[in-house]
Formats: C-alpha cells, sequence, structure tokens
C-alpha cells in the first residue's frame, strides 16, 4: 500500500474549509514556548558515522549471541532456519496492517488458516484462532471466554500458582472491576491435586500450564475431571514447542489451550512482538476471541479463504460481543507457520527432545556442585529449579563477568523461593556452554 | 409475508403464542427475512429460571447479522426448544411453527396488553419498510 501525502494543495482546501488562514494560526491554541522549542541536538553527522554509533549503543547491550543464555521463564531462545525470515520479509506479507478483503488477500488469509490448522495439529485442539498478542493476553481472553460460557453466572476462576506470574497478573488487570473471585494462585507449592478443593459450583474456569512455570511436565487428568464435574471449563496454557515431544493437551479434555508461540521460530526481541496462541474445543468456537480465517469454495467451485463466524465479534455484536480484541499478530502467526512447515513433526520433536536432554544433563551437573541442589524431584521439560548457596542476583553478577546469562530469581514473585533460580536450557546451549555454566556456578559458590 | 391473527407482537419483532398461562415465544417471518439466513441459535435461559419481561432469552446469528430475543412478557421458563439450535434453518423455513425457541410460564397476564395484534404489527412493519 502506498503512502501517499497531502500536498499543499490538500493542505489549503481543508485550511479553507475550516476557515483558518494557515498552519501557524491552526497552531496559536498551543503556547507559543512550545510550539517550536529549540531542539538540543549534536551537529549533523554522515550516514557511516551513524551506523557505526548505533552499531556500538547495541553492541553495549547484552544479547544472547555474544553470551551464554541460561534465562527462560516464558521467551526461549531457539534455533530458527533462514527461511523464516526470507518468507516474512517478503512484501506481499510485510505490511503495516493485516489486509483481511478475500478479493485481495487470499495469500494472507491461507497463511492464517495454515498457521491455525498447525496450531491444531500441534496441541489436538479442534479450533484455532487467527492469534492474540502474546500468551499472557492469550490466557486473559480465555478467562472472559469461561465468563461468556456460564453467561456471567459463575464468579470464580481458579487460578495454579506455577501459572507465569505475569500471566496471571495480566489476567488480574483484565479483570478489574468485574465482580470475579481469582483463586488458588497465593501458594507457590500448590500442585493439581491442591487445587482440587477451591474448584465448586461457582468456578467457571480453571487454568494450569504445561509445562508450568518451573518447568515440571505435570498430568492434569485428574484436575479435568473434577473441573468438568464441577461444570468448569479446563484452560492449559503450553509451550508450544514442549509438545513436539509431550502428549497434546487435549490429552487432558482441555477446554481451551493458549499459550505463548514465541519458541516457534520469533526472537526474543525484549519481549515482543511475540505470539498468543488461542485454540478451543468445537462447541466453544462461537464464544471466541479475535479473527478466525476458514476454507471454502467460491462461485466457481474453487477453493478459497475468507473470514468467518463474523457475527461474534464486535463490530457486528457491539457491546454484547466476547472479547473487542479482533485483530492478530499475522506476521508473527506466519513466522510461526513457516518454522513449523519447515521443522516438521521430526524436525520439531527433535528440537524438544535436544532441549529435554541439555536440560537434564545441565540439572544432573549442577547438582553435583556444592550447595546447589534441584528444588524436587517432578519430571521437567527443558527448565528447573536449583536451590542456591547463595543469593541469585549475586550469582547472575559473577556469572555476567563469564559473558553467562544466568536464570531466572524466583524470589521476587514467590518470596518462598528466594534463593532459587529458575534455569532454562535449548538447542542452543552447547555441551561446552553447560559446562562453562557449571563452572562458573562452583566458583560462584566458593566466592 | 405471515401475520398470524393468533398471536400477539413486540415491536423487537418477537412473537408469543398465549394458551393458558403458558405463552410460546419466537421471532417472526419479518425478522427472519430481515436477517437472512440463520446459521446459529442458542438460548441463553434455562428451565426453572424467572425472568422479567424485555430480558434476553436467546441468541440468534445470521450471516450478516446477530440479534437478542427478548421475552415479551416476564415468567418462569418452563421449556426450550432443543432442536433448534441443532436445525437454525428452521427460523427462515417455518419462524411461527418449528422454530419456537422459549416457553414460559406467564408471571402476570397484564403484561400482554401492552402487545400489538397482528394488523398494528402488519402495519408497523410496513412502516418500517418505507
Amino acid at each position: 500500500m502506498a503512502y501517499i501525502p497531502h500536498t499543499d494543495d490538500d493542505r489549503r482546501d481543508m485550511l479553507a474549509a475550516i476557515g483558518v488562514g494557515s498552519l501557524d494560526d491552526l497552531y496559536q491554541a498551543v503556547p507559543a514556548k512550545y510550539r517550536f522549542p529549540d531542539l538540543d541536538l549534536p551537529e549533523a553527522i554522515s550516514e557511516l558515522e551513524a551506523a557505526s554509533e548505533l552499531q556500538a549503543l547495541s553492541e553495549a547491550n547484552l544479547d544472547v549471541r555474544h553470551n551464554a543464555c541460561f534465562l527462560g521463564a516464558g521467551a526461549y531462545h531457539h534455533f530458527t532456519p533462514s527461511v523464516v525470515d526470507h518468507i516474512l520479509r517478503r512484501n506481499e506479507f510485510y505490511t503495516a496492517y493485516t489486509p483481511y478483503q478475500p478479493e485481495l488477500s487470499q495469500g494472507t488469509l491461507q497463511a492464517i488458516f495454515e498457521y491455525q490448522s498447525l496450531i491444531c495439529n500441534l496441541t489436538g485442539m479442534e479450533v484455532s484462532n487467527a492469534s492474540h498478542y502474546d500468551g499472557a493476553t492469550a490466557l486473559a481472553e480465555a478467562v472472559i471466554l469461561a465468563l461468556n460460557q456460564h453467561r456471567g453466572k459463575r464468579h470464580k476462576i481458579v487460578l495454579s500458582p506455577a501459572v507465569h506470574p505475569h500471566y496471571r497478573q495480566t489476567v488480574r488487570t483484565y479483570m478489574q472491576g468485574m465482580d470475579l473471585k481469582i483463586v488458588g494462585d497465593d501458594d507457590c507449592c500448590r500442585g493439581p491435586e491442591e487445587l482440587l478443593p477451591f474448584i465448586d459450583a461457582d468456578t467457571a474456569m480453571v487454568a494450569v500450564q504445561y509445562p508450568d512455570f518451573f518447568g515440571h511436565i505435570v498430568d492434569f487428568h485428574r484436575l479435568g475431571e473434577v473441573a468438568h464435574a464441577a461444570g468448569a471449563l479446563l484452560c492449559i496454557v503450553v509451550n508450544p514447542l514442549a509438545l513436539g515431544l509431550l502428549r497434546p493437551p487435549s490429552d487432558f479434555d482441555a477446554d481451551v489451550v493458549v499459550g505463548e508461540g514465541q519458541p516457534l521460530g520469533i526472537p526474543l526481541s525484549y519481549g515482543g512482538p511475540y505470539l498468543g496462541l488461542f485454540t478451543t474445543k468445537q462447541e466453544l468456537v462461537r464464544k471466541m476471541a479475535g479473527r478466525l480465517v476458514g476454507e471454502t469454495v467460491d462461485s466457481r467451485g474453487q477453493r478459497g479463504y475468507v473470514l468467518t463466524l463474523t457475527p461474534r465479534e464486535q463490530h457486528i455484536r457491539r457491546e454484547k460481543a466476547t472479547s473487542n480484541i479482533c485483530t492478530n499478530v499475522a506476521l508473527m502467526a506466519l513466522a510461526s507457520a513457516v518454522y513449523l512447515s519447515v521443522m516438521g513433526r521430526q524436525g520439531l520433536r527433535q528440537v524438544a527432545e535436544l532441549c529435554y536432554h541439555k536440560a537434564h544433563y545441565a540439572a544432573a551437573e549442577i547438582g553435583r556442585v556444592p550447595g546447589f541442589r534441584l528444588w524436587n524431584e517432578a519430571e521437567f521439560f527443558n527448565e528447573f529449579v536449583m536451590a542456591c548457596p547463595q543469593p541469585v542476583a549475586e550469582i547472575n553478577e559473577h556469572l555476567l563477568e563469564h559473558e553467562i546469562i544466568g536464570g531466572y530469581d524466583l524470589g521476587a514473585e514467590y518470596p518462598q523461593l528466594a534463593g532459587h533460580m529458575l534455569i532454562a536450557v535449548t538447542e542452543m546451549n552447547s555441551r561446552d556452554e553447560i559446562d562453562d555454566f557449571v563452572a562458573a556456578l562452583e566458583e560462584a559458590a566458593h566466592d | 409475508m405471515q401475520f398470524p391473527k393468533d398471536l400477539k407482537f413486540t415491536k423487537n419483532d418477537e412473537w408469543i403464542r398465549v394458551e393458558g398461562d403458558q405463552g410460546t415465544i419466537g421471532i417472526t417471518d419479518y425478522a427472519q427475512d430481515q436477517l437472512s439466513d440463520i446459521v446459529f441459535v442458542e438460548m441463553t435461559v434455562a428451565p426453572g429460571e424467572q425472568a422479567a419481561k424485555g430480558a434476553a432469552c436467546a441468541t440468534i446469528e445470521s450471516v450478516k447479522a446477530a440479534a437478542e430475543v427478548f421475552l415479551p412478557v416476564g415468567g418462569t421458563v418452563t421449556r426450550l426448544n432443543e432442536d433448534l439450535p441443532k436445525n437454525p434453518e428452521q427460523v427462515n423455513r417455518d419462524p411461527f411453527g418449528a422454530a419456537w425457541m422459549v416457553q414460559i410460564k406467564i408471571a402476570d397476564p397484564a403484561e400482554l396488553k401492552d402487545l400489538l395484534d397482528a394488523a398494528a404489527y402488519e402495519a408497523y412493519c410496513k412502516e418500517r419498510a418505507t
């Protein structure tokens, strides 16, 4: 789409239409001293100088290309095949906004349809929408769906403490001012069994994470049964990359599966843009927020793609719509679709296995360092919690001297877990890196 | 377009058939025609529930719009048309018969006085068409 600026004639016509002589006259309401303040800018420099200055600035950052990274906690450093970026940057896709008109957007719509199909395959769920902004907002939308499913007659959401703390915060932000109790997450160590007593006839939804925030692989069969017996929905927040290896969340009879799609071919990028996965059972499709692309045939019987089930959206249903979110992150959804299609079932399983095995190697090695101890014996995927002999912040300071980005300090979000570090290992961490990490931890323990 | 004489109507295009203290409720021929192909019907009340006049009792979606169905009079819900959500196209085919939506036990028969008869409703539809 071309950007066409206003011409001088356009501006003259517009000013005449509102009866103003010039642009300066239009701005009279702004006090003169704020109108054109002096800008304290340095001398102009050449493009060459500007490029090297910006380069130097960017190199002052701590980044995962120059440092070994063992930090995860919701965002993970994975390898992205170069084909992902090549497709992403084609100008047919790389627009500022997603054009949805089927007459001119078959490519975009088909790409989103492929994305939805892949995410359904991965999660085992029946319907996926075109995506949300990130995992946290996807979970908040799941809560809204649950409240709507019960027509506002249930007023309680049971949240596992092992759902990402930021996601839980986002849910609370979304639900401010609503007559809703959010319970269950006030004790870090509550597993699915300990959540059961919170579930009752007023519970709209139970939300858990898989693998959970601490990396644990948890069985939610019983929790799902109890939730369903009480008439509540079960929502599972997933790491989609782990699903290359683990049983799909549909095995637990989840009604809604959401998650952060960043591990699927999207760079860390200081926290965004990311990708909110959102899938449900077929029976909940009309309560689902966001865009949905469907496959159909045109008047000549040819396959085509259109936005479907739009009456549930706010431009038609107005204030009664389930959600006012009707946009998606099309480019990020495309990145993950390309990633999944080039990795394939086998490739995704391989990445997940590498993450799993490297993480278990790292956990075993760190467990041998005096003072470090694995928090518990639960099964884990590529993240685990280590009890540390010193404050985590001090250990991380020491690691940085060795160009190693250490794990996540759990103490801030979980006071009971002060002195515990959440460590993530991916296929990007070589054995040498892991061994250096262990050696640096040993050094830190002696300091 | 049909305007059955034995029914009462609302300005929101619902109809009610009164038999003793029971009222059967649906949307009119005019409403289904305006909405075009109906693709989804969901009742938003349950048997045993008490609801006031004007409370939403069903949601319908067509290929181009979504609409709420409101109770013409208040009462206690006695029956829902369980088959209708499975065959939403019945609303287009047989709006006054197979596509009834909700049955209620009417709480206050006096509320029926506010409703339109067939002739008044037909006139109201004509008025909107012009």
